[in-house]
């Protein structure tokens, strides 16, 4: 499973609101720490409002809030708003449908998938903090904050 | 809560939170798992511990310690956890898991393994937060049943 820029994008996101859930973290501070264009990034930030993840709070002082349960949230409760999750379609479109070749190399292509869904399945937010956390200390900050592209 | 070792009068509570969880009542199952790991004579390395909370077991956990499965050194395995639904998100299965933990590694063992179906997202995500990654080995099965199998009856 391969993610696009915008679930990375709301995953690295989602991260930093549930690290620190009483502050309002303003979308334009976040824009800066991935190198993404703030316009890019509201687009991500209300999807994940209309999904109860976050809450846009406006004014002085605003910003966007942590608002679901780290606890229960898990990785793929964010991917699947971004991401196609239906079963990959064969690639030919011969005339006869699809050959034993692509059926086999369909089903080893879905093994992989359901191995990738089932760990987002099971990684909660609680624990990519505890992970995080772990990997404190001794990665360099470049690796910390990468740029999303 | 206290966490000890399972004796014969807590089946009955083991079989009844399983069957909770399960749908299944299986007790001629729990009797056999009782035998191999609740009365396991000293240094088998199995244990099959109970937690108790306000006199009740709120819950349960086996492992045992595996040597040399394909070439790997002995290892800790957890096969069995089950927590009263009533009496989750209360620690009890951490209690339970830290215990193992300890006393595997008074018997020297450095890994504690598991294996899960990837569907039952709940305890996957209890051992995640535990600390348990991705495991460098891969589960693998076939079916024994297919359209051209022959199967000869015993005689």
């Amino acid at each position: 499973m391969r993610l696009q820029v915008n679930t990375m994008l709301a995953l690295y996101s989602v991260i930093e609101f549930a690290a620190d859930p009483q502050r309002h973290i303003p979308a334009a501070e976040i824009a800066e720490k991935y190198s993404v264009s703030p316009h890019h990034l509201a687009k991500v930030l209300a999807e994940l409002a209309r999904a109860g993840i976050v809450e846009s709070v406006r004014g002085v002082g605003g910003g966007y809030r942590f608002t679901a349960n780290v606890r229960r949230l898990t990785l793929m409760d964010v991917i699947h708003l971004f991401e196609d999750l239906a079963p990959p379609a064969s690639q030919r479109r011969d005339a006869g449908g699809p050959t034993p070749v692509d059926l086999a190399l369909e089903s080893v292509l879905s093994e992989i998938d359901h191995i990738a869904k089932a760990t987002f399945s099971s990684i909660t937010l609680a624990t990519m903090l505890q992970l995080v956390a772990r990997k404190k200390g001794g990665a360099p900050s470049e690796a910390a904050h990468p740029a999303i592209s | 809560m206290t966490v000890r070792a399972v004796r014969r009068g807590d089946l009955d509570e083991v079989i009844a939170i399983d069957a909770s969880v399960t749908g299944i009542e299986k007790r001629s199952y729990w009797q056999r798992v009782y035998r191999r790991y609740g009365i396991a004579a000293r240094g088998e390395q199995r244990w099959f511990l109970v937690a108790l909370a306000e006199g009740r077991v709120a819950g349960f956990l086996i492992g045992e310690v595996r040597d040399w499965e394909f070439g790997e050194p002995p290892c800790g395995w957890v096969f069995a956890i089950d927590i009263d639904p009533k009496a989750r998100q209360a620690g009890i299965g951490s209690r339970l898991l830290e215990s193992l933990s300890t006393s595997l590694r008074r018997a020297g063992v450095r890994k504690l393994r598991t294996l899960l179906s990837r569907e039952n997202t709940l305890i996957l995500s209890f051992f995640r937060s535990q600390g348990m990654t991705a495991a460098p080995m891969i589960p693998l099965e076939m079916d024994l049943l297919t359209d051209n199998a022959h199967v000869e009856p015993l005689r």
